[in-house]
């Protein structure tokens, strides 16, 4: 099969402007006759929603959640960038181009990368006009920081809370158009489903998760904004309720899912202390602006930081890359961790972790301006570890925080299955092999305000509007087979629980396809999962009933399709033989360990089609070409 | 160190509920108060039986999904903190602990140690918004607005509509939820024209939702997981008078 990206060609600066003209437009007074189904209230699902609902569009939004409010986007810290150039230190809408198609290590598309960094000023523009408080100068200007990967400072932010002031404006304008009867929200609702008839995206089906109730839904055309799969891992940064679900119904339909290889691995983030751990805590990437990074130079150094002399310290970013020092991008910065871990530098005693020190910050700058900065990721560190980060350095280590990979998605964000629309971090579009902090944020917002809104016009002005055929036989199909699913899970009545597999799974992939990866553990793996998914399938216990709340049966649904997932990602990661950005493959580095990409075999997004429970699934590409930022060994040295 | 956990079990909003004893639960002191619960459900879940009922998300105090009332205070002992927050280093091995949900008209309890909150969500849609249509906006630093009032403003944005001040409050008041939005966009420049209808619709709505009054008890701040202050409530009164009276609203 044929993908076809529908990515201008011709002068990138105008290909937006350009497609824009070309593609359909929706008669201002014809909107309101088309109904859009979009799932997820993250930034992408939120703004989306909202912004269907101004142009007039009818919109129902579903989440799992007892709030729209509270999708995972919330937990954002850091910021989210810009091309403003506010700080007037040379950045430009082309630079935060190059920044982003180079940390993403030369896998995304040129064109949709460009658009996101032409959108990226009117979001800041958009969300003060919100009421987002963002943090500004004495002069009363907005204020800039700096984030890894980029050599300005574009990152806009609210305190350490940058997601959750962003989701409150975009939640606020939803909350608004639920008000006037343009968005109908169904929270605490989960989909299990997409409905496809004639080759389109339909409808969906949804589980009631109060009352257990599987219910249908119909409409011109539906919006997948469901986040990321991170929580494949077990343990990762991704709230609890982060799921593959909906993106692997998808995929099941007909849906291209890309790069799932393609994961993010934060470089700071609170170690794992114990068996009992049921998630990871992320510090954000803010703090290498100040803190420190280092170990002690002798292995199994165990005494107290403040007793190792500089001299017994090895500040080691900034040895190996003294031009972005401690801001080199997520995936250099935690793989140089955990290149010190296997050389036993480890801080953790039984454990993993290295230090990110603030005791040079607070003698530049005072602890006051330190706290000003900080001071929420300091407290919540304290709470979490007991120690003081004032006092002691903090101790950190990588983990799964994100995930690049998604559905593919053409230039409009539409799927393979046309009607069927991927915004967020649930599409695989725009950070290649490796995103760069503060950009998800960017991402979300732009597919969700300025992108998506305009795009899917496009596909709406060639239908019919109004479908509203729930009575049609493929939404009984789907109905039935959700119905089918729920009751194997209830009948299975084994001795584990949901959350015991999903633990099981998260060592299988973090241990063979985490941070590095070779053919033999990822082999290993594609054994391991089908046996566990085997397990599952015949010693899970999910007790209660289907026709009910039941949260142990959530669980179970949300493990069963990871571990379908985790095949189709270490496939993706076995066959992509090349390391680049998240994805590591030891056979594939430096002498000195740095990721060593194969342009010539791989310079292509790997998209995965589902075939058939009985077939393999096949890998198809979309060839990349690189007409402006010309690929090159990446390098922060 | 063990634990003796009575939990608050209730089946739906009609059904009456009782508290369940789980004797000597096994934990350690690096374990979070939900990742104990987590513990209690796995075991319940081997066992066949129903797991108990409650929200959580995030799980790093953000997302405002969790809480509960912890031997009488809402997210448990400790200040500012969410229940994901709170540490069995918190709690004496041998210590009995009792949890319930919130208690309030208007947070009726949806099972277990999960209620319905969806009343502060009607109270944002009431008016907790700035209309501004997606692509119309100026500049972002055309309107200068001060640090301090900057600030200030993201003081009371910070709230994560957990309900704790409701739980926390004789009244089930939602003054402090209400004020912190209403002055989170009452002190930008942004907000000055919806101002004063903002108040006055988010404040009836709240009324209609059966959430009490306020009386000044201010338990609200000390349970409040942002530490959002009672000064807001102060505001929020001082914007509804000024709403009332037409002529001085500006």
């Amino acid at each position: 099969m044929e993908l076809q990206s529908r990515a201008p060609d011709g002068p990138i600066e105008t290909a937006w402007d350009r497609h824009r003209q070309a593609i359909r437009l929706v008669n201002p007074a014809n909107k309101r006759k088309y109904h859009v189904i979009v799932v997820g209230t993250g930034l992408a699902g939120a703004s989306a929603a909202a912004t269907l609902a101004q142009l007039g569009y009818n919109v129902s939004s579903f989440c799992f959640q007892d709030s729209p409010r509270r999708a995972h986007s919330i937990a954002a810290q850091g910021g989210i960038n810009a091309a403003k150039n506010y700080q007037n230190d040379g950045d430009s809408v082309y630079r935060l181009f190059y920044d982003t198609v180079k940390g993403g290590d030369f896998r995304a598309r040129e064109q949709n990368v460009y658009r996101l960094s032409q959108v990226s000023v009117d979001i800041i523009d958009h969300c003060t006009a919100l009421g987002v408080p963002f943090a500004r100068e004495y002069g009363g200007l907005l204020a800039n920081r700096s984030f890894g990967g980029a050599l300005v400072s574009r990152t806009f932010y609210a305190r350490g809370q940058t997601g959750q002031q962003l989701l409150l404006g975009a939640y606020a304008t939803m909350a608004e158009q639920i008000a006037v009867g343009k968005v109908k929200m169904h929270p605490r609702t989960e989909l299990l489903d997409v409905v496809v008839i004639d080759g389109k995206a339909k409808g969906i089906v949804t589980r009631d998760l109060t009352t257990g109730r599987i219910e249908r839904w119909a409409a011109d055309a539906v919006v997948l904004a469901t986040g990321g799969y991170g929580n494949v891992f077990y343990l990762s940064t991704n709230a609890k309720g982060c799921n593959v679900t909906a993106t692997w119904r998808a995929y099941k339909r007909g849906a291209g899912f890309a790069n799932p290889c393609f994961t993010q691995i934060h470089p700071t983030c609170i170690p794992v202390m114990g068996d009992h751990q049921s998630k990871l805590t992320l510090m954000s990437e803010s703090l290498r602006n100040d803190g420190r990074v280092w170990v002690p130079k002798q292995p199994g150094d165990m005494r107290p930081a403040r007793d190792i002399p500089d001299a017994e310290r090895d500040y080691y970013l900034e040895r190996i890359y003294p031009t972005f020092g401690n801001l080199v991008p997520r995936d250099v910065a935690s793989r140089a961790a955990k290149r010190m871990i296997d050389s036993g530098h480890t801080v953790v005693k039984g454990g993993q972790g290295v230090f990110l020190d603030f005791r040079d910050a607070i003698k530049r700058l005072g602890r006051d301006v330190v706290a000003d900065r900080y001071g929420n990721l300091f407290d919540m560190y304290a709470q979490i570890t007991g120690e003081s980060p004032y006092e002691h350095p903090m101790k950190i280590y990588p983990a799964s925080h994100y995930t690049m990979g998604g559905l593919w998605v053409d230039y409009n964000l539409q799927t393979t299955v046309p009607g069927l629309y991927a915004i967020g971090e649930a599409n695989f579009s725009d950070h290649g092999a490796n995103r760069l902090g503060a950009s998800a944020l960017m991402q979300g917002l732009a597919d969700g305000y300025f992108v998506l809104p305009y795009t899917i016009g496009d596909f709406l002005a060639g239908e019919k509007p109004g479908f509203s055929d729930t009575t049609h036989a493929a939404f009984a199909d789907a109905e039935n087979e959700v119905k089918a699913k729920v009751d194997r899970l209830l009948s299975v009545k084994g001795k584990q629980s949901a959350d015991t597999f999903h633990r099981r799974l998260g060592k299988i992939v973090w241990d063979e396809c985490g941070m590095a990866r070779n053919a033999e553990g990822l082999g290993r793996a594609l054994e391991q999962i089908p046996a566990l998914r085997d397990e599952f399938w015949s010693d899970v216990s999910v007790p209660g009933t289907g026709a009910d709340l039941n949260q142990s049966l959530e669980r179970a649904g949300r493990v069963a399709d990871f571990l379908e997932f985790a095949e189709v990602l270490c496939k993706d990661a076995l066959t992509r033989e090349e390391s680049c950005g998240g994805h590591f493959r030891e056979e594939h580095q430096t002498v000195e360990g740095e990721a060593r990409r194969d342009d010539d075999a791989f310079s292509h997004g790997a998209v995965w089609m589902y075939r058939g429970q009985a077939q393999q699934p096949e890998r198809v590409r979309e060839e990349l070409s690189f007409r402006y930022v010309k690929p090159s060994q990446r390098s922060y040295k | 160190m063990k634990v003796n956990l009575r939990i608050w079990r209730q089946k739906g909003p009609e059904s009456a509920g009782s508290f369940q004893d789980f004797p000597n639960v096994e934990v350690v002191p690096e374990m979070s108060f939900l990742e104990m619960l987590d513990e209690v459900n796995r075991a319940l879940e081997a066992k066949g039986q129903e797991a108990v009922t409650f929200d959580s998300d995030c799980r790093e105090g953000i997302c405002g999904s969790c809480g509960a009332v912890v031997n009488g205070d809402p997210h448990g002992p400790g200040k500012a903190n969410t229940l994901c927050q709170l540490h069995l280093r918190s709690f004496q091995d041998g210590d009995t602990i009792t949890i319930e949900p919130w208690r309030a008209k208007a947070f009726p309890v949806v099972r277990d140690l999960m209620v319905d909150r969806s009343a502060f969500d009607r109270i944002i849609q009431a008016g907790g918004y700035i209309t501004a249509r997606t692509g119309s906006a100026p500049d972002a630093n055309s309107v200068p607005i001060g640090k301090e009032r900057a600030d200030e403003a993201m003081e009371a944005a910070t709230c994560i509509g957990c309900g704790a001040c409701v739980a926390a409050c004789p009244n089930a008041s939602a003054m402090l939820f209400t004020s912190a939005k209403v002055s989170h966009l009452g002190l930008l420049p942004q907000g000055q024209p919806q101002r004063f209808d903002r108040v006055q619709k988010m404040v009836d709505q709240m009324d209609a939702e059966g959430f009490g009054g306020c009386t000044n008890h201010s338990e609200c701040e000390a349970a409040c997981p942002k530490e959002i202050g009672v000064k807001f409530i102060a505001r929020l009164n001082a914007d509804l008078i000024k709403a009332n009276l037409g002529n001085l609203r500006k």
